[in-house]
């Protein structure tokens, strides 16, 4: 319980000086832009209650915000990707799985579960986050471009730092 | 009530999430504007000393440029000087010269946080209301327009950058002076602005330089790019164009602040005319 209180913690300091200090100042083509720091939320164990996920979401949310300089902006889309993660993991993951199944890593659940997981929840959240960014319809192809290609660097770094941080012997 | 309740606890998830999201749209929609002051921004005192450090981190990698910078512009003021300036006189007149009032005063401040591939994108600075920064001064470069001051705290400032979907600066075509209104495009390009609203009569060059009018917060002529195409569509009174961005702005290091000391006298008497 300490240890997984610990290794958030670390998680959540050490993603939000990467996307504040390094990520913040990558962009491709004008086109894509890696917003890692939502693997936090991803990674939090199966059986955090639904009360903490929501406030550690928006706790995140308005540490990004601060940096950023757009309060609550970055707040509303993590509180919905947190809602989005409920949904996800509560159709697709067997509530009994839970003792074995701690957090829902790469290296646990597997590639094929973990890629679809991240695409699915990163795609929401970029999608809400630029809408609300730019707050207008007229340029919807470009903005839809825009959260492809950045949901694809997303998770691109995801994987990457999912396998970084990969251990066998969890694999059953 | 039981039923409430119990109707409720089974479906948490979906109650917690409106709870939460109604409360960050809210902060989103009330401090987005920077009209009211709020703690969550780049210039409280966590943030503003982080990117204060890490920015010291990154300017030794732009050392030379920024030395590069200075050196030209050293050798552009030092051509201005009187000294430079062969006197073909031998009478001298000591004359004390009271037509001249210094009417525009410039700060310098180093860039600590800065973006551009936002649809909305701001700058820190760290010069704040103790150097005598104010909101709503201009800010230039040595290379040309780049903003004007939104907010202020003690020792930072941010900088409501050219590339902004409100920013909106009155401009001009350098050689006929005919006045329209520069704003960003909606193509989010970084080196790309739009000049708007210039009468018919202009007939633009491409590559001709566009300057500030002296009718907003900078002094006349400092540049803000040059046409790089024209919008042929128009065919009203007004046209458009493209104008490409002097500054560079993935890349600012220092920037000034421009203090207009009539600025507050112009607004108070503009105020004054329209009732």
């Amino acid at each position: 319980m300490i240890k997984a209180v610990f290794v958030n913690l670390v998680r959540f300091v050490v993603l939000v000086f990467l996307q504040v200090f390094l990520l913040k100042n990558i962009t491709l083509y004008n086109l894509s832009t890696p917003y890692l720091y939502i693997l936090f939320i991803l990674l939090l164990p199966f059986e955090t209650p639904n009360v903490l996920l929501f406030v550690l979401a928006f706790i995140l949310g308005i540490t990004i915000d601060a940096f950023y300089d757009t309060p609550g902006l970055h707040a509303a889309a993590c509180v919905l990707l947190a809602f989005v993660r409920i949904l996800f993991i509560s159709i697709t993951v067997q509530k009994d799985g839970f003792d074995n199944e701690p957090e829902p890593t790469l290296s646990i659940m597997g590639l094929r579960w973990f890629f679809t997981y991240a695409l699915v929840l990163t795609l929401f959240h970029h999608f809400f986050l630029f809408n609300l960014e730019a707050f207008n319809i007229s340029e919807l192809q470009y903005m839809i471009g825009r959260v492809i290609m950045s949901a694809l660097f997303t998770v691109f770094l995801m994987l990457m730092s999912g396998l970084l941080f990969f251990r066998r012997k969890e694999r059953k | 009530m039981r039923n409430l309740l119990i109707f409720i606890t089974k479906y948490n998830a979906f109650f917690l999430f409106v709870i939460f999201e109604v409360f960050s749209l809210v902060i989103y929609i009330k401090y987005n504007s920077f009209q009211k002051a709020t703690f969550i921004n780049s210039s409280n005192k966590v943030t503003g000393d982080l990117y204060t450090r890490v920015s010291g981190l990154y300017e030794y990698l732009k050392l030379r440029e920024v030395n590069d910078h200075l050196a030209r512009q050293n050798a552009e003021l030092r051509n201005q000087l009187k000294s430079s300036f062969y006197v073909d006189t031998l009478k001298k007149h000591k004359i004390t010269d009271t037509i001249y009032k210094q009417q525009y005063e410039y700060i310098v401040a180093k860039v600590i946080n800065n973006s551009v591939n936002r649809s909305n994108n701001y700058i820190t600075i760290d010069r704040g209301s103790k150097e005598g920064i104010a909101k709503g001064m201009g800010v230039i470069s040595d290379q040309g327009v780049v903003g004007k001051v939104i907010y202020v705290s003690d020792h930072f400032a941010i900088i409501q950058s050219l590339l902004h979907k409100d920013s909106q600066f009155s401009a001009m075509l350098a050689k006929n002076k005919e006045i329209g209104y520069i704003e960003w495009n909606d193509h989010l390009d970084p080196h790309m602005a739009v000049l708007k609203d210039v009468s018919n009569n202009a007939q633009p060059k491409l590559g001709e330089l566009v300057v500030t009018s002296g009718y907003s917060l900078f002094p006349a002529g400092i540049p803000i790019g040059k046409i790089s195409s024209l919008q042929t569509k128009s065919g009203g009174f007004l046209l458009n164009m493209d104008v490409k961005l002097s500054v560079d702005f993935s890349d600012l290091q220092y920037v000034y602040v421009v203090n207009n000391k009539f600025a507050k006298e112009q607004a108070a008497l503009e105020a004054q005319k329209k009732e």
